[in-house]
């Protein structure tokens, strides 16, 4: 095992898979020379040359047509959009081309593609580049969705997506991009579509994704150190697929559910996640789902404001414990 | 390909020989034929939806499906039937899909808008304005990475060179001499509004080349022989490493913007004016003019009546397709699955 931060397991990654399948390329702004502003992909370019790691244009557009038209015709591409923010301006390749083109043509081809993005808050770098749009993601049918919270999970899950045939949107957490983690050496590949059991506990299931994992995991110390409550926490880690059997087997055992989002509160991921569990375990459950989320605003940049409505540890245990009251 | 060569290119160009024009006009009454039966199986309600037909702008789509390697690829707009069936796609298919029948070519997941067969080079039919632009680049740019002399061809409208995606593509493709032909075809009219109207320079495509460093080229194209002489320079160049082209090819289309537009914002005089340079009946006499036995004309003008007739009996004749696959094929695994 190395220790490797969030940023380096983005390059370890990427680097793997290039080494091992030579159809595997990668473009963006500022990524090959540069190393990405998040100086994620430093080193690429010098391994790979300008061939396989090559820098565009500000132009998300030609960027994410580009890596569908090449994932169509025997590439496999991986595109780098700088902040998800962003997504917003090429959006109609992502949801209309890429997601839409395979079914609509009955199998026709496929978009074998990862399109990595740095998500989130946390950064002060106010409402334009902090945003989580995971949630918009998972609306559309035809795109996988991760987010991975640690160091491991990045090189695992997005090594699986480069293998994956499918479209996926790699969503990183800009907060996360310094912290360091534990790295199984050698050739390492995760599987899309498990979630994961982080801390096992019996009276409430906490549920999260990215960055609101560690704020997850502190929230389960202070409750059972305080107030001798036993949460388990599940790290969702991807969207699409959504793994519902870790999340029953979790919630049928604990008999309560709280989410912690950091999208803004409308149609988050939580919501979809608590409407199945009311659907499918409602008669399991000893209280209401809760959720804990950004609240619907656009994220402002100073510390104090930002911090002041982000989920946080004391929000999560907040709710919990008013949940087991 | 220093500036102005494919202009010169076009001018020098020889006529084509019998062979490649008795297979132009093939393709012009393949495509004229097969979108006047689309009109007429509209009218009775055995098309559903909506159609862009693009009748009156034949020789476009003939010109380059005559001129492209089997292996190239096309992508194109909504208005794409053409460029489709030109690529060898089965127009049994075709008609079938815009039925909404088992045998349609997406079994009709797809519709008219959305026409696709990968195994011919006809990389999808995109109903989104300059969305496939990019994509065409990517797909050059596959080909320049794999080195498989493959080109891209990318059909849209004189309304496109004023959407974002149109400008981000060609300096894409300019920057990484992609082998990708972008061709504008202009009939003045975006949808309903003319085009002059909208656009800050007479020519929405050519006006616009200097900005990516390439030459600026207007053709006719309702001249077969024209266009077959741009598409052969200009794919040349593409497979040669000389990079992209931005093709302004002058056309009009006989009926309106789709299904729901009659056309009537147009004045007479002009609608006549085109008409009188049908690119089919022009292409004809020039056949005949030129020497060609009006047998082989006629050959060819019955062998596609028929081939229309048997492909309208056979796209009539097949069923609805299965519900089974409604929910099928989203992702690569066939499935739709989203969740464990």
């Amino acid at each position: 095992m190395a220790q490797l931060s969030y940023r380096e397991a983005v390059g370890a990654a990427i680097a793997q898979e290039m080494r091992r399948d030579n159809s595997v390329v990668f473009i963006g702004e500022d990524i090959a020379a540069a190393g990405g502003v998040f100086k994620a992909t430093l080193g690429l370019q010098e391994e790979f040359g300008n061939r396989r790691v090559r820098d565009t244009p500000i132009s998300e557009q030609a960027i994410i047509g580009a890596v569908a038209g090449a994932a169509m015709t025997g590439l496999k591409p991986i595109a780098e959009i700088m902040f998800s923010d962003f997504f917003a301006v090429c959006w109609d390749i992502v949801v209309n081309q890429i997601a839409k083109t395979r079914f609509m043509t009955d199998g026709q081809c496929s978009f074998p593609l990862v399109i990595r993005s740095a998500n989130g808050g946390g950064s002060r770098f106010g409402a334009q580049h902090s945003q989580s749009v995971e949630n918009w993601a998972m609306a559309v049918p035809g795109l996988k969705v991760v987010a991975p919270s640690s160091p491991a999970d990045v090189k695992g899950l997005l090594a699986a997506a480069i293998q994956d045939p499918d479209p996926v949107l790699f969503f990183e957490q800009k907060s996360l991009y310094g912290i360091k983690g534990e790295v199984p050496d050698g050739d390492y590949v995760d599987q899309l579509g498990k979630a994961k059991v982080l801390r096992e506990g019996s009276d409430v299931t906490i549920v999260a994704l990215a960055a609101m994992v560690r704020h997850a995991m502190k929230a389960a110390d202070t409750l059972q150190n305080d107030h001798g409550i036993s949460a388990e926490v599940i790290d969702v880690r991807s969207l699409v697929p959504l793994d519902t059997t870790t999340i029953f087997e979790s919630v049928s055992k604990t008999s309560r559910l709280v989410t912690v989002e950091e999208n803004p509160r409308l149609c988050g991921w939580g919501a979809e996640i608590s409407s199945l569990v009311a659907e499918e375990l409602f008669w399991d459950l000893e209280g209401p789902i809760v959720r804990v989320t950004t609240p619907h605003i656009p994220l402002p940049s100073a510390d104090a404001l930002e911090d002041s409505v982000l989920p946080s540890p004391k929000k999560i245990v907040d709710a919990v414990v008013k949940l087991a009251d | 390909m220093s500036k102005g060569q494919l202009a010169a290119a076009v001018e020098n160009a020889a006529t084509p020989d019998v062979k490649t024009r008795l297979a132009l006009y093939r393709e012009m009454q393949a495509c004229r034929m097969m979108e006047q039966r689309a009109y007429d199986l509209f009218m009775q309600n055995l098309i559903k939806g909506t159609s862009h037909l693009a009748l009156g702008q034949e020789a476009i789509a003939a010109g380059f499906g005559v001129a492209m390697r089997e292996d190239d690829y096309t992508f194109c707009t909504y208005r794409g039937h053409n460029h489709t069936l030109v690529r060898g796609v089965s127009m049994t298919a075709i008609l079938g899909e815009l039925m909404g029948r088992e045998c349609g070519l997406l079994h009709g997941k797809g519709g008219s808008m959305h026409l696709m067969d990968v195994e011919k080079g006809a990389m999808g039919s995109y109903a989104i304005i300059g969305a496939h632009m990019p994509m065409a680049a990517g797909a050059a740019w596959s080909a320049q990475y794999r080195e498989s002399g493959q080109v891209a061809v990318c059909f849209f409208g004189d309304g496109t060179t004023n959407i974002g995606a149109f400008h981000e593509s060609l300096n894409f493709a300019a920057i990484w001499d992609l082998p990708v032909v972008y061709v504008c075809e202009n009939n003045l009219y975006m949808e309903y509004t003319p085009i002059s109207e909208v656009t800050a320079v007479p020519n929405p495509g050519a006006d616009r080349a200097s900005a990516y460093g390439l030459e600026p080229i207007i053709v006719d194209g309702n001249d077969a022989d024209v266009m077959y002489a741009v598409a052969v320079a200009a794919l040349e160049k593409a497979r040669s490493g000389g990079g992209p082209s931005l093709l302004e090819v002058q056309t009009y289309r006989h009926g309106g913007h789709s299904r729901a537009d009659p056309g009537k914002y147009r004045p007479d005089e002009e609608v006549a004016a085109w008409k009188a340079r049908d690119p089919v009946v022009i292409y004809r006499q020039r056949l005949l003019d030129d020497g060609v036995d009006v047998a082989e004309i006629e050959a060819i003008e019955a062998e596609q009546s028929a081939r229309v007739d048997a492909a309208e009996e056979t796209a009539k004749n097949s069923g609805p397709p299965s519900l089974d696959i409604a929910e099928t094929n989203l992702w690569a695994d066939g499935s739709s699955t989203w969740r464990n």
